[in-house]
């Protein structure tokens, strides 16, 4: 498939590509990275008039810490995570995540600002926003607005970004004492879509929780972080409490039934990464279902 | 001419000096395809070419009321934009029968839909411009009103009388159907000690070659000729079908074949789009280049193993198979596929069903439907991979049942290694096989005994590892038995020419083909250690209608056994001409003379007397110089064509080893063998990358690959995000061995080994998967086995 | 239609000046307009990895970037590193254990593996395997592919 015609700009600051998509509304679309709207022009599953490529904007790059914060600019691209030390420093959930975006080629041009916007209620690194408690840092012609993780995430392919926005950054907070996380996904083939997934990031002191917060992903039109297992939060982590937790968890999923899994299977893997996660975390064999 | 190892005169021509057979060595002419400067059509432009796009059908089933083309034709870009219709009165239609598939009927197809769509992604019109972007934007414009039909979609139901006929000329949708009864199989069962009976459900696939199918047609007008660069299998078949329905004499129709981006079968078949591009070069008297891309490869190339077959075995207390019986049911697309017909993965099915077991007793019924889904067709181990994995599923199942473990019960059974020659109960004749030799290499391979033992420790940490073991019998080098007696004009003979040139070196034209299998390395390996020429002297020419001998090309296995038997026949040919020669010249007589290294030497101490360059100046510019009355020939050619048996069979066995996580469903391939008897090897490497190659399309269809259908006729994975190839991150490394039982036919003793390796993986799998999970009692006989299949078998979800 | 758009860039070293239309790939920019025809169109929406070049020194599939995002940069395809002699050694491992048989993702594999190479020069089979994996071959099963990529690796070291 070709993609059809479509004109093209390159913005040459953040102010330009707000015109630009003022200017064409839903009949532009920006370029990123590309690695998810290539794709998808040349099925010709969208049609464009007009691409806006934002690669060429300075001030969308970058990872800075500031203080308690890490900027993270939305023009940063996938390799540019997993190699930053910074990030395997103190946020090496991200580290963790990102090695499982697709393949080398794509990571060395798909953005996580790309990522974020395209919402994709598989993909790895909206799940890493809830778990590390990200604020995604969002400009139009107004003025620039700070929407939370949990807020940004809205369905399949939609998110908090009206049309003439632009994502420019996001912001983790530096971690927490006693920081631990756990990511996994399964997926059919390495680099796939996760048939279900796990991003999770929590503060564990003397086998306790002090924090915990879960995101899954794969699970539904997006990603969910976990209520349910504010049940093992200062608490003694039974088997009791751990059923009681993944049953919660059961409730609060609404998973899809696709190629790859039905909607049982989904709620399945997503109580055993759950499982496997708290185990892992504190460091307790016996909650572990695999063992002997 | 035939003879048997012992038979051979002391230095055959395999034992010859500097014999290149049975020695691995790397195929000449891989540097342009490394350096990314191979010839595949997609690459190919000619001046005043133009590309084509075909609009195809969304609906699995429809009659076309309406085609408005205007608009389309008025866009910039757009040289042509053709209707069915238009294209008929150019190219006639065809059917897919063979008259040896007694009953087999099929409706005529069109190269483009004349009234009625077929199946979703059917080409109801064609958009020629001078771009492929071009094209596709004009077809947007091309408006097409359907009526929807009636889809049948569900091969279970097609035969039943409420379900829509799809061709009522053709009576009900029963397209083939075959019947076979041997021995006495009511007497069998009812003599068992225990029958096991289970339905064995295969997931449609397709080969998803990484180039797609891709064609370049060029009438030439003024020369009334047309050239076909088409990566074909085939390129005899298609020059005879292209002049046929275009109304050329065959001679009038050129087929070239270069740089083929894998093909495996894909690439055998006649296909409308293809068809109807060779139509419209004449048409519009200009190049006319197809490619097609991944959503429509997906949704026409062929498909294949759509099957559910019931079987069932009788066994003794003794572990005696008694009996196989066996219904299959496949459905295939609205159309048998031309000209090799849609029948012969089911008739194979039925030929080979407990083929590598003793047992006489065996009952078969295959039934071949229509359904309005895309075409199906021979596609790698065609048949092989079903019958394998049902006979294997089935023997297991029986060995469960008594108790046995899965080698013992294959040791009671499979035919003995001095048992041959004998028949099979569908009356295959077996020349002469090894299964007990290479199921003992194979579990020394793998040693069997301790993975057995490592199981049985790891179970007890609840980690469920599976050892699958799957024997099987492979179709190679076929007569005409497979097509020609049906009437087919697929040849089953092929031809070599050789020649020495001006310089010495020798130039060989071969009507086999390559896709990447290496059949230049083959017929140069052959050339060279039968003449005794290095084989950097040996320029191997394949793939040209005007510049090869007659003949049917690589597919089924055939291309080391029949192309390669030609080649070394026709180089003794020329080897005798050329010692005839230097005789002359030498004063001496052939039998004192022998070729070795690029130069005539004495047969005895081994001295040079003459180079070959020497003697071809000679020949060529200086025979004034010759004794009277010699006229030299340095070229030479022979054909060979299989009298003595339909086919050449060989064996093999492989094994799987693998681990399932029962929480998750997931399947880890930790290791898989393969031990296999395809006679004399020519080039130990290519077998075994042949067999690995194989190995793991058959590891797709056991785990990953499926066509998957709406109740609509939609084929919803149409991509490679959805349709699942094997990757290099879940493939295993796989041990490869063999046993050799050189083939009594012809001089070399090769048969094939293309296939080998999909035949028997998917069975190895399979077994191995319920191997692991016997602590659970689960059974699965349904591919691909997904995590979702097995976490639903063990009644997690 | 829009009007094409001037780029200016180089590949495989050499200045390359050109008018394409926005919608137009890499891929078939190099393939159809510079006639370097060894990268392979596999799939184009970006799974399958036949199409891979470099970009600035970096892998990308070129079937998911446009033509016109490359002004300005430094492209490197399969016909630049085999005349350059970059990926020889590679080039005759892969000869050597026959870890091609089509040849058609070859030249994306070669990319591939060339690029591990750089970044983990002890890799093991895992890790081969693994940065491979969005590499599709239909062909060879990847079992040649990983030795002649191991057994470069071995020897690269002892060249050391």
């Amino acid at each position: 498939m070709k993609a059809s015609a479509f004109a093209y700009a390159r913005a040459t600051s953040i102010g330009n590509a707000l015109e630009l998509l003022a200017a064409h509304g839903d009949k532009a679309k920006l370029l990123s990275g590309g690695q998810s709207l290539m794709p998808a022009m040349n099925l010709r599953l969208i049609s464009p008039e007009l691409i806006v490529d934002i690669s060429g904007i300075g001030e969308l790059r970058g990872i800075v810490r500031r203080g308690e914060v890490l900027s993270i600019g939305a023009l940063t691209r996938h390799v540019d995570l997993l190699k930053s030390p910074e990030i395997a420093a103190h946020w090496p959930l991200l580290t963790k995540a990102v090695a499982h975006v697709a393949h080398p080629a794509i990571r060395n041009r798909g953005t996580i600002g790309g990522s974020l916007a395209h919402a994709d209620p598989a993909s790895e690194l909206p799940a890493c926003m809830l778990a590390l408690e990200a604020t995604i840092i969002v400009r139009g012609q107004t003025g620039e607005r700070r929407v939370r993780a949990k807020d940004f995430f809205r369905g399949i392919y939609e998110t908090a970004l009206s049309a003439d926005e632009l994502l420019v950054a996001v912001e983790l907070p530096v971690a927490r004492a006693n920081a631990a996380h756990f990511f996994h996904e399964f997926a059919r083939r390495h680099g796939d879509y996760a048939i279900t997934g796990l991003a999770a990031q929590a503060n564990v002191k003397d086998g306790v929780f002090t924090d915990l917060r879960t995101a899954f992903f794969a699970v539904g039109d997006r990603p969910v972080l976990s209520d349910a297992v504010n049940k093992l939060v200062n608490a003694d982590v039974t088997s009791a409490l751990m059923a009681a937790a993944s049953a919660a968890l059961d409730q609060e999923l609404d998973p899809h039934d696709d190629q790859q899994a039905s909607s049982s299977m989904r709620r399945h893997l997503a109580r055993l990464l759950l499982t496997r996660c708290v185990s892992t975390l504190l460091g307790r064999p016996d909650l572990d279902t695999r063992a002997a | 001419m035939t003879g048997r190892p012992t038979d051979r005169e002391p230095l055959s021509v395999l034992d010859r000096p500097n014999s290149y057979i049975g020695k691995t060595v790397p195929r000449p002419n891989l540097d342009r395809l490394m350096q990314g400067r191979g010839l595949y059509v997609s690459d190919m432009e000619l001046p005043r070419m133009a590309h084509v796009v075909f609009l195809r059908s969304p609906h699995a089933h429809a009659r076309i009321t309406a085609i408005e083309v205007g608009a389309a034709r008025s866009l910039p870009g757009v040289i042509a934009v053709v209707t069915g219709k238009e294209l008929a009165a150019v190219m006639t239609p065809w059917v897919g029968v063979l008259s040896h598939l007694k009953g087999l009927k099929s409706a005529p197809q069109s190269a483009i839909a004349l009234d009625r769509v077929c199946w979703q992604g059917e080409a109801v019109a064609a958009v020629v411009a001078t771009s492929r972007a071009a094209a596709e934007d004009a077809a947007e414009h091309v408006l097409v009103e359907y009526q929807e039909l009636d889809a049948v979609t569900d091969m279970c139901t097609a035969l039943d009388p409420q379900t829509p006929v799809i061709h009522p000329s053709l009576g009900d949708n029963l397209a083939f159907e075959r019947n076979h009864d041997a021995g006495a199989v009511d007497q069998a069962f009812a003599d068992s000690d225990e029958v096991v009976e289970a339905t064995f459900v295969f997931g449609r696939h397709t080969g998803v070659t990484l180039e797609p199918r891709a064609v370049l047609a060029d009438w030439n007008a003024a020369e009334a000729r047309l050239t076909i660069y088409q990566g074909t299998q085939a390129p005899h078949m298609v020059q005879n079908i292209a002049a046929l329905h275009l109304g050329l004499q065959e001679q009038q129709v050129r087929v070239v074949c270069k740089d083929v981006g894998g093909s495996f079968g894909i690439k055998v078949h006649i296909y409308a789009d293809e068809m109807a591009t060779y139509a419209l070069s004449k048409m519009l008297r200009r190049p006319i280049k197809f490619v097609a891309d991944r959503i429509e490869s997906f949704n026409t190339d062929i498909h294949a193993r759509d099957h559910r077959c019931a079987g069932k075995i009788g066994v003794k207390r003794d572990g005696t198979i008694t009996a196989f019986e066996i219904d299959d049911l496949t459905g295939i697309g609205p159309y048998s596929m031309y000209p090799r017909t849609s029948a012969i993965e089911a008739n194979q099915v039925v030929n080979l069903i407990g083929g590598p077991y003793a047992t006489k007793n065996y009952r078969a019924r295959a039934r071949v439907v229509f359904q309005n889904k895309n075409v199906m067709c021979q596609y790698r181990a065609v048949g092989h991979p079903i019958a394998c994995s049902v006979t294997e599923g089935l023997v297991d199942l029986a060995a469960m049942r008594l108790g046995i473990d899965p080698v013992e019960i294959r040791r009671r059974n499979l035919i003995a290694d001095d048992a041959y020659p004998c028949a099979s109960p569908s009356g295959l004749r077996f020349e002469k096989l090894s299964h007990h030799a290479s199921l003992d290499k194979l579990l020394d391979m793998m040693d069997y005994e301790g993975l057995r033992a490592e199981q049985a420790e790891l179970r007890k940490r609840k980690i469920h590892r599976g050892i699958g073991i799957a024997s099987f019998i492979e179709v190679t080098n076929p007569s005409a038995a497979f097509y020609g007696v049906g009437g087919a004009r697929i040849s089953s003979q092929d031809g070599v020419a050789v020649r020495l040139d001006a310089q010495g070196s020798v130039i060989c034209q071969t009507s086999i083909t390559e896709q990447g299998q290496g059949s230049e390395s083959l017929t140069a390996q052959i050339v060279g250690s039968v003449l005794g020429v290095s084989m950097d002297r040996v320029r191997v020419i394949l793939g040209d209608t005007d510049n090869t001998p007659y003949g049917g090309g690589t597919w089924a296995s055939r291309g080391a056994g029949i192309g390669g038997e030609a080649a070394l026949q026709a180089t003794k040919v020329l080897r005798k001409n050329i010692l005839d020669v230097a005789a002359a010249i030498l004063q001496s007589t052939p039998a004192e003379l022998d070729i070795v290294n690029n130069s005539v030497v004495n047969a005895d101490d081994g001295m040079p007397r003459i180079e070959l360059r020497e003697l071809a100046r000679i020949v060529y510019f200086r025979p004034d110089t010759l004794p009277p009355g010699i006229q030299p020939e340095l070229m030479a050619t022979r054909h060979f064509v299989p009298r003595e048996y339909p086919f050449a069979f060989t064996n093999g066995v492989q094994a799987s080893w693998l681990e399932v996580d029962t929480e998750t469903g997931f399947v880890k391939l930790l290791r898989h063998w393969v031990v296999e008897d395809c006679g004399t090897i020519i080039n130990p490497q290519l077998v075994d990358e042949q067999i690995r190659g194989g190995v793991v399309q058959g590891l797709g269809a056991a785990l990953f690959e499926k066509c998957i259908y709406d109740e609509r006729g939609q084929l919803t994975n149409a991509n490679m995000a959805d349709y699942l190839v094997p990757m290099s991150g879940e493939m295993p490394d796989i041990d490869v061995g063999h046993v050799v039982s050189p083939a009594a036919e012809g001089e070399l003793g090769a048969k094939g080994a293309g296939e080998a390796g999909t035949a028997g993986a998917a069975a190895a799998v399979t077994n191995a998967v319920n191997d692991a999970l016997r602590p659970f009692g689960t059974i699965v006989t349904e591919i691909p086995l997904t995590p979702q299949v097995i976490l639903t078998a063990l009644g997690r979800i | 239609m829009t009007a094409p758009m001037p780029i200016s860039l180089r590949v495989n070293g050499e200045r390359v000046d050109a008018h394409v239309l926005p919608r137009l790939n890499l891929a078939d920019f190099l393939r159809e307009h510079l006639h370097l025809t060894g990268t392979h169109v596999g799939c184009e929406h970006g799974v399958c990895g036949a199409c891979t070049v470099r970009v600035n020194d970096e892998i990308v599939r070129a079937c998911l970037m446009l033509a016109v995002q490359t002004d300005g940069a430094s492209v490197q395809t399969i016909e630049g590193l085999s005349d350059s002699g970059e990926v020889a050694d590679l080039q005759a491992a892969f000869r050597d254990r026959n870890a091609l048989q089509c040849g058609y993702c070859t030249p994306g594999m070669l990319m591939a593996a060339q690029d591990l190479l750089k970044q983990q020069p002890e890799p093991d089979r895992d890790q081969i395997r693994e940065h491979l994996s969005g590499n599709y071959c239909r062909c060879t099963g990847y079992h040649a592919i990983v030795d002649a990529i191991e057994s470069t690796a071995r020897s690269r070291r002892e060249r050391k």
